[in-house]
């Protein structure tokens, strides 16, 4: 398949490397511009928003970008394909318990902490490998086997109030949500771009099915 | 690593020149390599921070999550080294050096991404030494003694490299791996000798959480010709998880 043709835009607001994802597409064939440029996101035909770091910290700078409109313009009016990753799919929430700002509002969800008061032997972040089990058919999760496995790193998880969103679980101490999917927007918990073959199966999806 | 080269010692000097660590990177992720662990290890004897550009390109290159170590003295460092991707810092002579550091850190970033990496050796008597700055320089402190103490600063992982074996493909020295294992619960990674997957086994079997190599992956045969493999994930988790 040749994805040359798609305008896919990495949104660039300063948190986090963003080179694995850019080569993962690249590997697959496709090119992305790494962009925090009004024009540049308004032209994509699909968007990635990734992320690390700070829920409040990544508001601002979204913020203080004005990139506030262009977002919600192009993922609610325009519809066009979205992909959130670890940050960014919590961005695309109401809010988060990690700050006190407003999240993108993209998808009805709350971000809550990881507490395990009762095992200890859990610790948090959540850190490493692990596996996804779907709650839904998606063209995202195409060709993925039962025992896909995702790179995991994060303090916070996605609590959607439709339950029909919700893409995958995943179990660290209870079973959260890890990916969800409403409409044009999808958001994964998961670093697809350091989960290897997993990851470039998930990428490619994105790019032929959507 | 050392002057943004691939390079593979035996037993922490010999060293043999790889290749060039992009390279290296694009066929480790062909072959679905599920970390990758990346040394400096010229970085504290010449007394220089991380080479942070070229830690950015390899990491942008590596679609697996990236361990640093090697020249880390300061909290800026690993902030600087986590925000441009390194999922895990690896400290060795300065957690020993300066121990607020690993304390800091981990307090921080998160136990998760603070790693110790402790370098032993065995002394004429069979006692297992601890070693900083490339081997060079043997600490006073008793091997568990120091592992409960990075513990307890709050490493999060500990590497247990062996340098008699390191290189060497003589497989695991399993004593150590189990006397280290039982005395602390943060996972325990295992370095130096692997030649095979039953090396593997054998490290699991004696209470190593994760193993990892360099010789084995990086040659190939008696004569050890520069050949990047890796075993499939589908062999090590029949092999490591149905032991």
């Amino acid at each position: 398949m040749d994805y040359s043709s798609q305008n896919i835009v990495i949104i660039d607001y300063g948190m986090g490397n963003v080179g694995s994802i850019s080569n993962m597409l690249k590997y697959l064939g496709a090119k992305a511009t790494i962009s925090n440029d009004y024009t540049a996101i308004k032209n994509a035909d699909k968007l990635i928003l990734p992320g690390v770091g700070h829920f409040d910290k990544a508001m601002e700078n979204i913020s203080r970008q004005s990139l506030l409109d262009t977002i919600h313009e192009m993922a609610l009016d325009k519809k066009k394909p979205f992909l959130g990753i670890c940050l960014g799919m919590q961005l695309m929430c109401n809010a988060s318990e990690e700050g006190n700002s407003e999240g993108l509002k993209l998808v009805n969800a709350d971000v809550k902490r990881f507490n395990f008061p009762n095992n200890k032997d859990l610790k948090i972040p959540h850190m490493g490998w692990n596996y996804i089990q779907p709650q839904k058919q998606s063209n995202i999760l195409h060709g993925l086997e039962e025992q896909s496995r995702f790179y995991f790193v994060h303090s916070y998880y996605v609590d959607c109030a439709h339950e029909n969103d919700v893409l995958t679980k995943t179990t660290y101490g209870n079973s959260f949500v890890s990916s969800f999917e409403h409409e044009n927007l999808i958001g994964v918990q998961f670093h697809p771009e350091k989960s290897h073959r997993f990851g470039i199966n998930l990428f490619k999806n994105f790019l032929q099915h959507y | 690593m050392r002057d943004g080269g691939l390079v593979k010692t035996v037993k922490f000097s010999k060293e043999r020149y790889i290749g060039d660590p992009i390279n290296a990177v694009k066929i480790f992720n062909e072959k679905e390599v599920d970390e990758l662990c990346l040394l400096d290890i010229g970085a504290t004897s010449e007394g220089r921070a991380p080479a942070y550009s070229e830690i950015n390109e390899i990491v942008s290159e590596a679609f697996m999550p990236v361990g640093y170590g090697g020249g880390i003295q300061t909290m800026e460092h690993i902030e600087r080294l986590f925000k441009i991707g390194v999922e895990k810092v690896i400290m060795n002579t300065s957690a020993f050096e300066n121990e607020k550091l690993v304390k800091d850190a981990s307090s921080v970033f998160g136990n998760q991404s603070i790693v110790v990496s402790i370098d032993i050796k065995k002394d004429m008597w069979g006692q297992y030494k601890v070693f900083t700055r490339s081997g060079k320089s043997k600490q006073k402190i008793d091997l568990i003694t120091a592992v409960k103490k990075m513990q307890d600063l709050g490493a999060g992982e500990i590497i247990l490299n062996n340098i008699d074996r390191d290189g060497t493909m003589q497989g695991y020295d399993l004593e150590p791996i189990d006397k280290v294992s039982k005395a602390i619960e943060v996972p325990l990674v295992a370095l130096g000798g692997a030649a095979s997957i039953d090396d593997f086994v054998a490290a699991v079997q004696h209470g190593a959480a994760a193993v990892s190599a360099g010789s084995m992956f990086v040659y190939q045969g008696i004569h050890k010709a520069v050949l990047i493999s890796y075993i499939t994930s589908d062999t090590l988790e029949n092999k490591l998880l149905n032991k």
